[in-house]
């Protein structure tokens, strides 16, 4: 069922320091630099109608209450929301620099990357404690669970090194050489394929999950940071920070089929940093987390069409959506807050204090 | 048609992967730095410049070992005397073992001839320290591209942060150097471009003699305050001392209790060993488990010369000095540098467009270009003179 929220009023002006409102000097440059740019919003601001109109909105279709968990990179904490209420309802101290996080396959265990303390550590969802830790190698960043629950591929960016371990045993169960700062780490639904990115080499590597042999490596635009499957499997979509593009791989053929390029008019190519990407479950749409550019991408994943683009907190990381795809949260770094998207109508109806510069989102199953 | 652009395509973007071995030989044609810094934490090491270089090489071995590429480093060291003859004789030697990349750490006039002497072999140079403005306008070379910004990139992106800070009143003191003189006209520049105004200028003479002493604090204590006082009103101590005479003497000891930036206090740079943001604290790990010591702005764009090497080679699936320059100068390239954006040259005189910092030696306090200096084309390019001032003409 559609909400349409209307008599809303917009949102209110960034309260952030305006460009070129400032300074005497702007004029300037009024000259011959353009002064037409949307500004960026500062944080938190989504309108206080919208909120209640959202808040109506919940009250008319009851969302489903799962449970949230954000990673905060300077907090060493994660933040605990409530899906319904769209609140946090707790806050649990971790490791030092928690940025990858991710869910075993029951919503039991939340594995978190404490990339200053060299480990992952295990949370116990139930009594939010920190049950034990699994050794990860230096720096771990990101991981990918395979669909069985039994391997997390872990990313060592020192060491040039994709490392397995055995979730059970809590052991090493061996490493894979990739490029330069191996970062992005992603799994194909049906656990065959797995892949990484190198940061400073610029490729997807694609390993094979049996042999755990490189079978493919393939260029893309600089800095590749996150990789994610359709959940058919059918395409492999790869984010490039720096490089400002998502490149689209056939996992099939192993090779690239199509870049896609972002262009928000007055905004510079420099700010626009795709990082999270999520996909419906029916693979229609993507979101795209652009980074400082403050902003998610709404593309047609059939298309690859860009429909819209939503404000959202400042330096936007990662996105999650609810198990009923009402809700989609993103990670906003530097705005220490989660924007949470109406999934339906395309609009932000929230933003949540978390804590201090919130990175990974993921959402428990049930 | 159909069929036309889904070749085009496959021409973008799959990875040339190149049958044979492709081998790139970089050489390192670099100075030997003065070892008489203020600071000893300053003192360069013996693998300055060149150690960057060498983990640039390592990086992109990595990556060539999926494509099919290998890359080395040659290192050509020039002594304190040398003149201008054993330049072009250290180039020589570094063509005849077939480096047709050179990372060039030389001074302006060095740079030039040897600039000339490569022209004939086609090579191309990566200017990593010098920071003359001379060399990207009416000296500029087709041969040469700048991995190191300008004095007037250097001074923009100070200006802004200034600017920003609402300190627009600057006591300008400049050494008694003829570089001196140039980083003071940059300040000049940067001080009319950005609306700041420079109150009064004074200059410290440098009398020579050497930096160490076992009592120096003592003196200096009593000498800044003298060049100091009398001072009109002023927000902003700028200090512009390129020969590491006086700028770090003057933090603390000012007459009026006021900052100091420039070449003390708040420093401009390309890169500082502080600098974590942006997934730089990677990039400083790997470099102190390698040489067991910090890297500085010159191993910084060394790394990022055989880097841009690399991506051009790895892209191009050539070793081909030309067509690798092409592909830096073109719309494909770009490149990441732990700086927060993509750089990329600005084709009118290859000066690779980039972030500054803004360092106090301890922490990064900042980096420009600040929020709300727009451009129409890159906001990176409100840094430095622009493409309409420019008077490069490539040759």
């Amino acid at each position: 069922m559609q909400i349409e929220v209307k008599n809303a009023p917009s949102p209110p002006l960034p309260r952030c320091r305006g460009r070129g409102s400032r300074f005497g000097l702007s004029l300037l440059f009024a000259k011959r630099r353009s002064l037409a740019s949307p500004l960026p919003r500062s944080g938190g601001g989504t309108g206080r109608g919208l909120w209640v109109a959202a808040l109506l909105a919940t009250l008319i279709t009851p969302a489903h209450a799962y449970k949230a968990y954000v990673s905060n990179e300077k907090g060493n904490s994660i933040t605990v929301l409530d899906t319904e209420k769209l609140e946090a309802t707790a806050t649990v101290k971790v490791g030092r620099r928690p940025r990858g996080i991710a869910l075993n396959k029951d919503g039991s265990e939340l594995y978190i990357c404490a990339g200053d303390d060299d480990a992952i550590q295990v949370l116990d969802t139930k009594t939010l404690k920190i049950t034990g830790k699994l050794p990860s190698g230096p720096d771990p960043e990101l991981l990918a669970l395979s669909p069985d629950g039994d391997v997390i591929y872990v990313s060592n960016e020192n060491d040039n090194l994709v490392t397995l371990i055995d979730v059970k045993k809590k052991e090493m169960i061996g490493d894979i050489p990739v490029g330069v700062e191996p970062e992005g780490m992603a799994i194909s639904p049906d656990g065959k394929l797995l892949v990484n990115t190198s940061e400073t080499t610029n490729m997807a590597h694609l390993i094979d999950t049996q042999s755990k042999q490189i079978v493919a490596n393939i260029l893309v635009d600089a800095r590749p940071r996150f990789a994610e499957f359709k959940k058919d499997g059918s395409e492999l979509w790869v984010s490039s920070e720096v490089g400002g593009t998502v490149a689209i791989i056939d996992p099939v053929k192993r090779e690239l089929k199509q870049k896609i390029a972002f262009d928000i008019p007055a905004m510079s190519k420099e700010a626009i940093q795709p990082i999270g990407i999520s996909f419906t479950r029916d693979g229609k749409r993507a979101f795209v987390a652009l980074g400082p550019a403050n902003r998610v991408a709404v593309i047609d994943a059939q298309t690859k069409r860009i429909e819209k683009y939503l404000f959202v907190g400042q330096r936007v990381w990662h996105l999650a959506f609810t198990p009923d795809e009402k809700y989609l949260l993103t990670a906003n770094g530097v705005s220490n807050d989660v924007s949470v998207i109406d999934v339906a109508s395309l609009k932000v109806v929230k933003s949540i204090p978390v804590g201090a510069f919130p990175w990974g989102v993921v959402v428990a199953p049930q | 048609m159909k069929s036309l652009v889904a070749a085009f395509c496959f021409m973008l973007f799959a990875a040339p992967v190149a049958a044979e071995t492709v081998n790139v030989k970089v050489g390192v044609l670099r100075e030997t730095h003065a070892r008489e810094t203020l600071s000893i934490l300053d003192i360069p090491a013996a693998d300055d410049t060149l150690a960057g270089a060498l983990m640039g090489a390592a990086d992109n071995n990595t990556t060539g070992k999926f494509t099919n590429q290998t890359f080395e480093a040659i290192d050509a060291r020039l002594e304190d005397g040398d003149d201008g003859d054993d330049v072009v004789a250290a180039l020589d030697a570094l063509l005849d073992k077939g480096a047709l990349f050179i990372i060039a750490d030389l001074s302006a006039e060095r740079l030039l001839a040897a600039s000339e002497r490569a022209k004939s072999k086609g090579a191309v140079l990566f200017n990593i320290s010098a920071t003359d403005d001379r060399l990207r306008e009416a000296d500029c070379r087709a041969n040469v591209i700048h991995v190191a910004p300008t004095r007037s990139m250097l001074a923009d992106g100070l200006a802004q942060y200034l600017i920003w800070k609402q300190w627009r009143r600057w006591l300008l003191i400049k050494g008694s150097h003829p570089k001196d003189e140039f980083l003071a006209q940059a300040f000049r520049n940067s001080a009319k471009k950005f609306g700041a105004k420079i109150v009064e200028e004074r200059v410290y003479e440098d009398t020579g003699g050497g930096r160490r002493s076992d009592s120096g604090s003592v003196q200096t204590q009593r000498q800044i305050p003298v060049l100091t006082q009398n001072a009109p009103a002023y927000d902003v101590l700028v200090a512009a001392d390129e020969s590491d005479v006086f700028g770090g003497y003057l933090p603390y000891r000012t007459w009026d209790p006021r900052p100091v930036a420039g070449s003390g206090g708040l420093m401009p740079t390309s890169w500082d060993p502080s600098h974590e943001q942006w997934g730089a604290l990677q990039l400083q790990n790997r470099f102190t488990k390698t040489f067991r010591r910090l890297m500085n702005a010159r191993d910084n764009a060394a790394w990022l010369a055989m880097r841009m090497v690399g991506e051009a080679a790895t892209r191009t699936g050539s070793n081909d000095p030309e067509k690798l320059r092409l592909y830096l100068l073109g719309d494909d390239f770009s490149i990441a540098a732990f700086k927060g954006v993509r750089l990329t040259l600005r084709p009118w005189n290859q000066q690779l467009r980039q972030p500054i910092l803004l360092s106090d030696g301890r922490m990064i306090v900042s980096v420009s270009p600040q929020e709300g200096f727009l451009h129409q084309t890159s906001e990176l390019d409100t840094l430095g003179v622009d493409q309409p001032e420019s008077k490069c003409k490539l040759k």
